[in-house]
């Protein structure tokens, strides 16, 4: 931390020029974020343990994970949320260099890879319910259902930010002076990708 | 942004600006006044009055709940509560003073508090701020409702399972879903303190100069931060389980009970440092400005609290000692118990060593930090007896462990937060409490808190279970069960005389900035404050920069007065505005700009202040609309509260910090009908 | 229009490139850096797919899984989030987040005893 700051600071990359200068030059907003991300690492951490703990302690004869899931769709689906991080970041690398355009073609693009991805998880859980596994079967059921559910409400949320994005983008109310707000949503978007890693690996992967 | 210009007799500057835009419901500007005001400020110091205002009555509330349960216990073998309406006052009881007392108390001193001991203008998110409150007092209400509902939660504030999963009624829903609308409130305002903290300090304020209230205040920030979601996912799992028969505590599934307990104290013991660690911060402003002495040792004293924090991490097992974790586990959580207690013990002796020498004055507020330092220690010291597993094996479940928690709790937090109302009142209100009736207050509350919870630690190695609505007699409880009921009616009758010297003392006074002599920026402006805080962001050379700026030493250490004021220009000399009452300070018009250096520059700049706004109290309101939607199971009322709250987000997102009307060009004169749109 | 620019990583001002030095209107140098980022992972989620198949790695595959996860983690956030050209602030404040969550849940799951099953 500075121990002293000059009262006028000089323009600070990081700080939105319309914004008074920080003690840290970081801009309150980003380290809003990080701060919120942290504390989803805990969020996460409780839901992906409860799964864990209940991993193979379902009554036995009841669903289970080597019943229903389906490790290529997956897979597939897991590797259009990893481009979506792609997309997402080239989006902030377009509009910090002025290109509007490509920005708006950048997050159009993540927003469908991310409702592809909800969609494709949506299609998954309709199969699974079919198949007799629906949220009160089993541990693993109740816990499968609510940890990839909270994980698909936040890629909503994601997609629903996104798309507001486009929108003022369009209407020109995205300058490139505001890029910091395609950041934040991006460090969102980035971390609702690292939890799927976890969650693809730990609860799909690892038997 | 806001732009406060003065009210001068007959001037129209107070009026709507002609080229306002019409709305649906126009946004408030930096000059609408009353209730509507209230509603729609985004004032930290606004803010910080309603969190402790609506505190305050939970606070009666949680007392008369106390009192109930106290006439029932007073003596065996009665019946002036049933078994289920015990169980709904003491779970309430709990719930209230933990949730809708103690939290928002520290919250509203830190929300007043935090922007002016570190030379800000407000937080760092004024509108999110105003959302903390909003949500907090709706889902206290909400809570609350349940009492007219069917019966309020009745499971024990921390509500274990299976039972929680299990009992009939809506009461445990109305718990889960308060909770979840609180934890919102708690996680919002824990970022933006942090923000705030870490960005905004006024330059030269270094995190090493910071008072010491600004540390407990931001590294309990921390604690919710990342303890507030363990809570919310355990709320989640138990409300899934109720509403749509998940697993996640069902026994007969295979579920294992303690998952609850672990999530539950996972976020629980962090809680109850954020339930000390504040008012441990109040006690370190108010023991040295009483004392006339700094604070001994502050960098331990930060350190130890960031101890504390951190260790308070791996203790959480030890509310788990008598479940069947086996001697491995509670060895474990034993010794890391242990280990907590070695920088609570620190502060605990610097704080005395403070006092050591000094010149003390009793005033009120420091009656009631010298009373924490002695309740605490009390507290913390049955806590250790805890700490031993064979020792808590016994006192588990009985009055010992309620005598702990009450002393902590109640002699140490609550103590605090009065210490902390005693001594700040003056500059929030514009007016003095009553010394006499102060001191009153305290030997009542000080002997009514010690007779009724002192005999909690007797009657709890005598055997008395906790969560009881009644007891037979012969066991040898009866006598100091009514020494604690009388006790309990003392502490009412001393909160009586809290409330009759408030009321006493409504008219405003003229107190000036500084009437205790004290050390810290707060006490360098107006009091009350104005809206902007500052004239000019002050510039910081020196931990406890005010007293460095009132008294050097001699050459034998000793204080002196200095003749002028050191350095910083302007800081005294602002008038204390009369009718500043209710913090309906009339917007005074500045000089200087926020970012010079205090050259006391004579052209007219305005300081720029966000400007009100609805939107985070409509906001608010969906979440219980969420809700109740959600236990009834009625999906279209859910669905509606959904749509009302991402509808507010979204307007109050697109809603600029300043309202384009409430930023008037240049000079001092304007009477707001030539304006033109300024960028922000 | 203003012309193409270039952004060093470690947020630096913005700079003009004039396309004779390399920078075009579509594609940016640091384009391809983020492209070469995406493929490695792409990459790795492949290895990772095989291995849940195969059985010769049967004995380490939740070992090998975990830190190839571990490994497309780091890179999402250090490149991707770019924590790793940010401001230490930023890190402390995510690191302590799944340090916590990490040490917990491990405690946690170890008295359930999980490990041993």
């Amino acid at each position: 931390m500075t121990t002293t700051v000059t009262a006028s600071s000089g323009s600070h990359a990081e700080v939105d020029p319309g914004h008074p200068p920080t003690s840290t030059g970081l801009s309150n907003e980003k380290v809003a974020m990080w701060a919120f991300l942290g504390s989803e690492c805990l969020l996460f951490g409780s839901l992906i343990s409860t799964y864990l703990l209940f991993k193979g302690q379902s009554q036995p004869g009841t669903i289970g994970p080597d019943d229903v899931f389906d490790i290529p769709y997956t897979s597939v689906s897991s590797f259009v949320l990893l481009m979506s991080s792609l997309t997402m970041v080239l989006s902030l690398a377009a509009i910090q260099r002025g290109d509007h355009r490509l920005t708006r073609v950048w997050i159009l693009t993540t927003a469908l890879l991310g409702a592809s991805f909800v969609a494709g998880q949506a299609y998954e859980f309709t199969v699974f319910v079919r198949e007799g596994m629906n949220l009160r079967v089993n541990l693993f059921s109740s816990s499968f259902f609510v940890l990839t559910g909270f994980h698909g409400a936040h890629v909503t949320i994601g997609v629903l930010m996104l798309l507001s994005l486009y929108s003022l983008s369009m209407r020109g109310k995205l300058p490139t002076s505001k890029a910091e707000t395609v950041e934040l949503v991006g460090l969102y978007w980035h971390f609702v990708d690292v939890v799927w890693i976890v969650i693809f690996t730990l609860i799909y992967l690892i038997p | 942004m806001a732009i406060v210009t003065p009210e001068r007799p007959g001037s129209p500057a107070l009026q709507q600006p002609l080229n306002a835009p019409v709305r649906f419901l126009r946004r408030p500007t930096g000059y609408t006044k009353g209730l509507w005001g209230w509603m729609t400020t985004v004032d930290h110091k606004k803010i910080g009055i309603m969190y402790s205002a609506s505190a305050f009555i939970f606070f009666l509330i949680g007392g008369l709940e106390a009192l109930l349960l106290r006439v029932q216990l007073g003596a065996p073998d009665q019946t002036f509560l049933r078994a289920d309406t015990y169980n709904q006052l003491f779970t309430m009881h709990g719930t209230t003073m933990i949730f809708l007392v103690i939290m928002p108390l520290s919250a509203g001193l830190a929300n007043y508090l935090l922007p002016l001991m570190i030379g800000a203008r407000d937080v760092a998110f004024p509108r999110i701020n105003a959302f903390g409150f909003w949500v907090f007092l709706v889902g206290g209400l909400f809570m609350y409702s349940s009492f007219f509902l069917g019966g309020a939660p009745n499971g024990g504030w921390f509500g274990y399972v299976p039972l929680s999963r299990n009992i009939p009624g809506h009461n445990m829903d109305y718990w889960a879903f308060g909770l979840q609308i609180l934890g919102i409130a708690s996680l919002t305002g824990a970022i933006n303190l942090i923000v705030t903290v870490i960005n905004m300090r006024a330059p030269g304020m270094s995190l090493m100069r910071m008072p010491i209230f600004v540390w407990m205040s931001l590294i309990a920030q921390f604690l919710l931060l990342f303890a507030i979601p363990v809570i919310t996912v355990a709320l989640f799992l138990l409300s899934f389980d109720r509403l749509f028969s998940t697993n996640f505590f069902n026994v007969a599934a295979g579920s294992d009970p303690l998952l609850w307990q672990h999530l539950f104290w996972l976020f629980g013991h962090p809680e109850v440092y954020i339930l000390i660690l504040p008012a441990m911060g109040i006690v370190s402003e108010v023991l040295p400005v009483f004392s006339r002495k700094p604070l001994f040792g502050y960098q331990v004293m930060v350190f130890s609290g960031i101890a504390i924090g951190f260790m308070g991490w791996g203790v959480w097992a030890h509310h788990m000692f008598a479940s069947g974790l086996g001697p491995v586990a509670v060895s474990a959580f034993s010794a890391s118990t242990m280990f907590i207690a070695v920088p609570t013990g620190v502060k605990i002796f610097n704080w005395i060593s403070t006092m050591w020498r000094g010149k003390l004055t009793f005033t009120t507020p420091m009656m009631f930090a010298i009373g924490f330092v002695a309740m605490f220690t009390i507290g913390g010291l049955s806590g250790v007896t805890h700490g031993v597993v064979p020792g808590d094996t016994q006192q588990t479940d009985t009055y010992y462990i309620v005598a702990h928690f009450h002393y902590v709790l109640f002699g140490g937090s609550m103590f605090g937060l009065f210490a902390g109302a005693y001594y700040w009142y003056p500059k929030f209100a514009g007016r003095m409490l009553d010394e006499r009736l102060g001191k009153i207050h305290f030997w009542l509350m000080f002997l009514g808190f010690n007779m009724t919870f002192g005999p909690f630690h007797i009657l709890g190695l005598q055997g008395m279970p906790r969560r009881i609505y009644t007891y037979p007699e012969g066991r040898g409880w009866d006598v100091w069960n009514m020494v604690s009921t009388i006790g309990s009616f003392i502490i009412a009758l001393s909160i009586a005389v809290f409330i009759l010297n408030m009321w006493k003392n409504r008219k405003p006074q003229e107190v000036g900035d500084d009437p205790w002599d004290a050390r810290t920026l707060e006490w360098t402006i107006p009091s009350p404050p104005p809206e902007y805080n500052f004239k000019e962001i002050p510039l910081v050379t020196s931990r406890d920069e005010l007293w460095h700026r009132k008294y050097t030493e001699d050459e034998h250490g000793r204080s002196v007065r200095r003749e002028v004021v050191a350095e910083q220009p302007k800081m005294e000399g602002t008038e204390v505005e009369p009718s500043g009452a209710e913090g309906n300070a009339t917007p005074d018009h500045v000089d200087g700009e926020e970012a010079h250096e205090g050259s006391g520059e004579e052209h007219e700049e305005h300081i720029h202040m966000p400007s009100p706004s609805y939107w985070p109290l409509v906001t608010s309101l969906g979440l219980p609309v969420i809700s109740y939607g959600m236990i009834y199971k009625t999906w279209a009322v859910a669905i509606l509260g959904g749509v009302l709250t991402v509808a507010s987000l979204y307007a109050w997102a697109l809603e600029p910090a300043t309202a384009p009307e409430d930023t008037p060009v240049h000079g001092p004169d304007t009477s707001g009908d030539d304006l033109e749109a300024v960028p922000a | 229009m203003s012309g193409p620019t270039t952004r060093d990583e470690a947020t630096g001002p913005v700079v003009e490139v004039p396309p004779e030095e390399g920078g075009t209107h579509h594609d940016h140098p640091g384009d391809w850096k983020y492209i070469k980022i995406a493929l490695i992972l792409a990459v790795i989620t492949a290895v990772e797919v095989a291995f849940s198949y195969w059985e010769a790695v049967e004995g380490i595959l939740a070992p090998s899984l975990i830190a190839m996860s571990i490994l497309k983690f780091v890179m999402v956030v250090g490149y991707f989030m770019h924590l790793k050209f940010d401001s230490r602030l930023f890190r402390r404040l995510f690191v302590a987040g799944i340090a916590l969550a990490i040490f917990c849940f491990t405690v946690m799951l170890t008295t359930f005893g999980v490990w041993s099953r």
